[in-house]
């Protein structure tokens, strides 16, 4: 009878032993994404170091489901460049290029009218009622570098819910399965 | 441990870091390239000179642009957007820049071009300085990759003057 009873032990310990192999994995996982995009933050000093291209409005040049790195420095805003701004009243971060630019002789502050590319106006009429211009506080960083596609993944799972929980199913199947 | 998905999982990550990894030497090589480029701006007819009733200086122009920007192409430029601004001091303003025309270049076949135009975007000054204004007129460009680093670089052409008067 001790027999079994050692053996019996012996397999429960093991699978204890194997549970939290698994919970510190999966723990390490998720720590080392948010390490990683906690550090992207640091270096570019930009809240959100990414976005991905929503709409057509810089076509040819950005597409939508293109990425987007960020760079926020303290260098000063000038025309040409591709800028990554809110305005008050929406939610979501538009893409366009500096077109105009002046700057404060005394207090150093902007005023900045921007354009997509693609369309035919300037952008007053995404600014809040009476804006005329974008301030430094609009700005969270502008464009530095660029990577086509990879955006459609973050699309597609945001447009379409189920594969999210499928990927995220497969991702914990294979955390749970896996043994060593 | 050498289940279906723990194969597939393997085989995905590794072919996603061997194409990162592409595409950051794809935008490394730009680095070798050492471009030559050349722009001529003039301007043919001040087409009228006011000020607007709220104060601001706006003029009206017709330039003539001229430029050969083929050495920017590299195999990992998508496309060049080139663009002419404005660029002057004013008392209240340290920097002002008025872009005046842009275009996007597709290919390295439509990089030299002339075009004859007036002012796409309106040249508008915040304030009433521009009567007698010297101004530069600068040539910018934006090299947009395939993948990786974007490029942006400049030529400044100065001694432009506008009408000491209004007309």
């Amino acid at each position: 009878m001790g027999w079994i009873g050692e053996s019996v032990e012996s397999i429960r310990s093991i699978q204890i032993r194997q549970l939290i192999t698994q919970a510190v994995t999966f723990g390490l996982i998720v720590t080392s994404a948010l390490i990683i995009w906690k550090g992207l933050m640091c270096i570019t000093g930009s809240e959100s170091p990414v976005v991905v291209v929503l709409s057509g409005s810089m076509e040819p040049g950005f597409k939508r489901g293109d990425i987007l790195f960020l760079h926020m420095s303290k260098d000063p805003i000038r025309s040409g460049e591709i800028v990554v701004f809110n305005v008050d009243g929406r939610e979501i971060p538009i893409v366009h290029r500096v077109i105009k630019v002046h700057e404060r002789e005394d207090t150093g502050e902007v005023d900045v009218l921007t354009k997509g590319d693609n369309n035919y106006g300037d952008d007053r009429l995404l600014y809040a009622d009476g804006q005329l211009w974008l301030h430094r506080h609009h700005i969270m960083g502008r464009a530095v570098g660029f990577l086509p596609y990879v955006g459609w993944v973050t699309i597609i799972m945001t447009e379409n819910p189920i594969f999210k929980y499928i990927l995220i199913g497969a991702l914990g199947l294979l955390v749970i399965t896996s043994k060593d | 441990m050498h289940s279906f998905l723990y194969r597939a999982n393997a085989l995905l990550t590794f072919a996603i870091t061997i194409l990162g990894v592409v595409c950051a030497i794809a935008s490394f090589t730009d680095n070798f390239n050492n471009p030559t480029p050349h722009a001529q701006v003039k301007v043919l007819n001040i087409n009228w000179f006011q000020k607007q009733p709220n104060g601001n200086d706006e003029v009206s122009l017709t330039l003539n642009i001229s430029a050969d920007l083929q050495s920017l192409f590299t195999w990992n430029t998508k496309q060049v957007f080139v663009f002419l601004a404005a660029e002057y001091e004013t008392p209240k303003n340290a920097v002002n820049q008025i872009s005046l025309w842009d275009g996007i270049i597709p290919s390295k076949e439509h990089a030299k071009f002339w075009t004859h135009t007036s002012n796409k975007y309106r040249f508008i000054d915040q304030g009433s300085n521009l009567r007698g204004k010297e101004f530069n007129m600068t040539m910018h460009w934006h090299i947009m990759p395939k993948t990786g680093k974007m490029i942006a670089d400049k030529i400044v052409i100065p001694g432009y003057k506008l009408p000491a008067e209004y007309r």
